[in-house]
């Protein structure tokens, strides 16, 4: 599902501050965004710079002090915790930096999660989470559970568990914040795949090499973007050389 | 001695950092030790009233009762009556006395009446204590206390007797026949001699074995006497639950047709009051023109049954209690561990053993079941008069009721040991935990149960949520699910008890319902009880799930389905218990009391399971609730740090 040439997300003056007084914290702090559809947007910044919480007013995890946010045409950030749900359902995949795998259900069964809380029968999402284990190169791996699997590949089953559903919009935080280098590889060849499908992605990271994945990339400082970067639209080239030389690492 | 200061400044200073748990704990445990101070004080506090009642009537020893045979002509066998008085061993007695029994009305309530004709002069042995009015005259007739109660009666009131209008000219106690609705005469027989020859299948004085007071008869209120046909009136009136009233004897001649229809009764003093047993024995026969003798011990059996039974309901209420202290514990405890891991790393890392953690978690609980042993043992102290009235049916009330040293270590013992044992293990466990694992707090990995997973992912999502919820835990369930069936076995065998009481009521307020008084109380504290433990499990379970709860909501859960995937997690195995219970409860019903069990109406069975699923479902509400409207992104953010 692809909405083209306009925004599919985007916020205006969004805020949010916790505290008051002298102990106001700004971790948020007046956010203008606009991502496209099949845009992949990199947020890059300090710990603290607020960028998981800007990650998590998109997804509508938590509601902003101040401003807007839209998605799809339509205004998220006044919904109810039932509508923010059902979005977050059939729009919205999240990948969380600590992966966030229910430890007691194997890959398959924690991809397959989102697919029947959104009313999904057991026999198409079983079906759905084999397709995406396999597409993220762990169709050997389906029954283990995440206490077998190592870094790496705990963090390609949550990203799975993110596409289960089809969303529109997939929002990574730190998606290698817990990875050795090896693991950041696998996931960044991941992450350039779906971007490579025409994914929107939101990725949030301190990190410089996860930038090579994104189309755009913002510098976040204090709770408020600093700069903005347009990477080269040959993407796949500039991309295909980044990726040569993490490889490197590897060896 | 530095070691044990140490241990016991942490376990007050931990104690005190979570008074709320303490307090549960606290109200846990006292619910348990409260409730077997008072089936411990409830032992024997019968014997006093009956004594003093004995004393203020010339009570007799032995009464001795004979009736016409049912083929009618013949008389009742009165010479073998008066031969009695005679016997060795008997010192003195008073009648024989006529009697019949005949319906009596009144206040639009029929029952059976023992009429017992009387001298107004005052008899040497059983001469009723007046508590209102004056002794029998022409018309007037003495109503026996717990009778006059039941029917709502006193001086000056009218009844109906066998269609004839008398005044009631007085109420009076006796302590010669057992607590209405089981007086008796012959024909009716009781006593422990006639329950001797019941068990032994071989009627005649030669039948069983010489019985006493605590053979127990079967005429206490939970049985019925061995009965046939009524004497003179018996084509009238149905034998059933009856009451004594006293006459003149020329009233009671009034009620028959003719004077060989009567019945005679004689009250008999014996030279060693505690030989009457042996008395009775060897002169019990199933023969109907025999007379029928009880002694006064069978009597004081018949009223010390109702005490008896407020003691072992009590008795099994503070097991039930003791049981489910002893599951809130378990379920508080492993809540806590997983809670303080951290501290326990700490603890460990600055130098304490594995022993220390131990001790310290020790020291705190036992600590608790001390307090709990003093508040139980003050509580059932001045909770005991409430269960110790011995009913209209006897003089005075129970003396102070006596808690002796037995009764304070017995419930010191069961109150420390319900704390160990419940400690025991999760303090092990804490303390075995690696020091690097506990300071990193990570929590204890959830079990997996395939199938359930499996069947889940069939269900809708509150219980595809909750069955997983539930399946995580399988200790915690299992610790709820038995605390239901617990809760639930102890109401259902007062259900089950009180439908009995019910089906067999005695005509007019029948004083046997005061045992609901016994049965309540033990509701109340299973029902407190048992809303403790779900409170103790719900908040460990919404704890422990805080995680798994805030990542079902990133993934699509709204929170109401969280929420109810919480409550279905507890109500699933309260479910389980409540069925659990209904059979167990039943069961014990049929353990517990003499007579056949009576299975509640099914509506109350209903309400029973229906009750504990809103219960608890209520009970989850709030702790769900809370942690709902924590966003669930700070929740996940919180467990990234």
């Amino acid at each position: 599902m692809k909405i083209a040439n306009e925004a599919l997300l985007s916020t205006h003056g969004l805020r949010m501050h916790y505290g008051r007084g002298s102990g106001l914290v700004r971790a948020v702090d007046g956010v203008e965004l606009a991502a496209a559809a099949g845009e992949a947007l990199a947020v890059m910044g300090p710990s603290g710079s607020g960028k998981s919480t800007l990650l998590h007013l998109l997804g509508g995890l938590q509601r902003p002090s101040a401003g807007e946010v839209w998605l799809a045409g339509r205004r998220i950030d006044g919904l109810s915790e039932k509508a923010l749900a059902r979005l977050r359902r059939q729009t919205i995949g999240f990948v969380f930096q600590a992966f966030h795998l229910m430890d007691e259900l194997t890959a398959a069964e924690n991809v397959e999660l989102p697919a029947l809380l959104a009313g999904r029968s057991p026999r198409t999402a079983r079906r759905r989470a084999a397709e995406l284990l396999e597409r993220v190169g762990l169709a050997d791996r389906t029954g283990h559970l995440p206490s077998a699997l190592s870094g790496g590949e705990r963090q390609r089953v949550a990203i799975a568990r993110a596409l289960v559903n089809e969303p529109l919009i997939v929002l990574a935080d730190e998606p290698t914040g817990s990875l050795d280098s090896a693991a950041t590889v696998e996931v960044l060849r991941l992450l350039d795949s779906l971007r490579t499908a025409g994914q929107t992605l939101v990725v949030v990271t301190h990190d410089a090499r996860v930038a090579a994945v994104a189309d755009r990339l913002i510098s976040m400082r204090d709770g408020a973007f600093v700069e903005e970067t347009r990477l080269s639209l040959d993407s796949g080239g500039r991309l295909g050389e980044r990726l040569g030389a993490l490889t490197g690492l590897e060896g | 001695m530095g070691r044990i200061l140490l241990i016991c400044r942490l376990a007050v200073r931990d104690l005190r950092r979570r008074p709320a748990e303490a307090a549960l704990l606290l109200v846990a445990m006292t619910s348990a030790t409260a409730t077997l101070t008072l089936a411990l004080a409830l032992q024997g506090v019968t014997g006093q009233p009956y004594q003093s009642t004995r004393e203020a009537t010339a009570g007799t020893d032995v009464v001795a009762s004979v009736a016409a045979p049912p083929s009618g002509g013949q008389p009742a066998d009165l010479a073998a009556l008066k031969a009695l008085a005679r016997a060795p061993g008997v010192a003195g007695h008073s009648g024989p006395f006529p009697y019949t029994q005949a319906p009596l009305e009144v206040n639009g309530i029929t029952a059976s009446a023992w009429a017992q004709g009387r001298d107004t002069a005052a008899a040497t042995v059983d001469q009723p204590k007046l508590t209102e009015g004056s002794w029998v005259r022409d018309g007037g007739v003495v109503v026996e206390a717990a009778f006059a109660q039941a029917l709502g009666v006193g001086a000056g009131d009218r009844i109906t007797l066998d269609g004839r209008s008398f005044e009631v000219a007085g109420v009076a106690v006796t302590a010669s026949v057992p607590p209405y609705p089981k007086v008796c005469f012959a024909p009716c027989r009781f006593g422990a001699a006639s329950e001797a020859a019941e068990n032994t299948s071989q009627p005649g004085p030669e039948g069983g074995p010489e019985g006493g007071p605590e053979s127990g008869p079967e005429s206490g209120p939970e049985g019925g006497p061995e009965s046939g046909p009524p004497p003179g009136a018996r084509e009238r009136v149905a034998l059933g639950p009856g009451g004594l009233i006293w006459l003149t004897e020329a009233d009671v001649r009034g009620l028959v047709p003719t004077a060989r229809s009567l019945a005679y009764v004689m009250n008999m003093k014996m030279a060693d009051p505690a030989a009457a047993p042996a008395f009775v024995s060897a002169r019990w026969s199933r023969e109907f023109a025999t007379p029928a003798l009880a002694s006064w011990q069978d009597i004081l059996y018949g009223h010390a049954r109702v005490a008896e039974w407020k003691q072992t309901t009590m008795m099994l209420a503070s097991w039930l209690l003791g049981l489910l202290a002893l599951a809130s514990i378990a379920v508080l405890v492993g809540g806590r561990m997983a809670d303080q891991l951290h501290r326990v790393g700490l603890l460990k890392a600055v130098g304490g053993t594995p022993g220390l953690v131990a001790a310290v978690l020790l020291a705190e609980h036992l600590a608790v079941a001390l307090l709990a042993t003093v508040t139980g043992l003050v509580a059932g102290r001045l909770a005991a008069p409430l269960l110790t009235d011995p009913g209209a049916g006897l003089l005075g009330r129970a003396d102070a009721v006596p808690l002796t040293l037995n009764a304070i270590a017995l419930v010191t013992a069961a109150a420390l040991g319900i704390a160990a044992v419940a400690t025991f293990v999760p303090a092990i466990r804490a303390a075995r935990t690696s020091t690097v694992r506990a300071l990193a707090d990570a929590p204890r990995p959830p079990r997996r149960t395939a199938w359930l997973i499996a069947i889940s992912a069939r269900l809708p999502v509150p219980l595809l949520l909750g069955l997983r919820l539930a399946a995580r835990r399988p200790r915690r369930a299992a610790l709820g699910l038995a605390a239901v069936a617990v809760s639930v076995t102890g109401i259902v065998a007062a259900l089950s008890t009180e439908a009995h009481r019910y089906a067999e009521k005695a005509p007019g307020d029948d004083p046997r319902t005061a045992l609901s008084q016994a049965l309540s109380l033990m509701v109340i504290l299973l029902v407190a009880q048992a809303a403790v433990n779900a409170i103790c499990i719900s908040w460990a379970t919404a704890l422990d799930a805080t995680r798994s709860s805030a990542l079902a909501r990133a993934l699509g859960a709204t929170p109401a389905q969280v929420s109810a995937g919480l409550a279905a997690a507890q109500v699933l195995p309260a479910l389980a218990g409540a069925l659990l219970g209904i059979a167990g409860g039943i069961g014990l019903a049929e353990i517990f009391d003499d007579d056949p069990v009576t299975v509640p109406p099914l509506w109350q069975l209903l309400a029973v399971v229906l009750g504990c699923a809103v219960a608890v479902t209520a009970l989850t509400a709030l702790p769900a609730r809370i942690s709902a409207r924590r966003p669930a992104g700070e929740i996940l953010q919180t467990e990234l740090t």
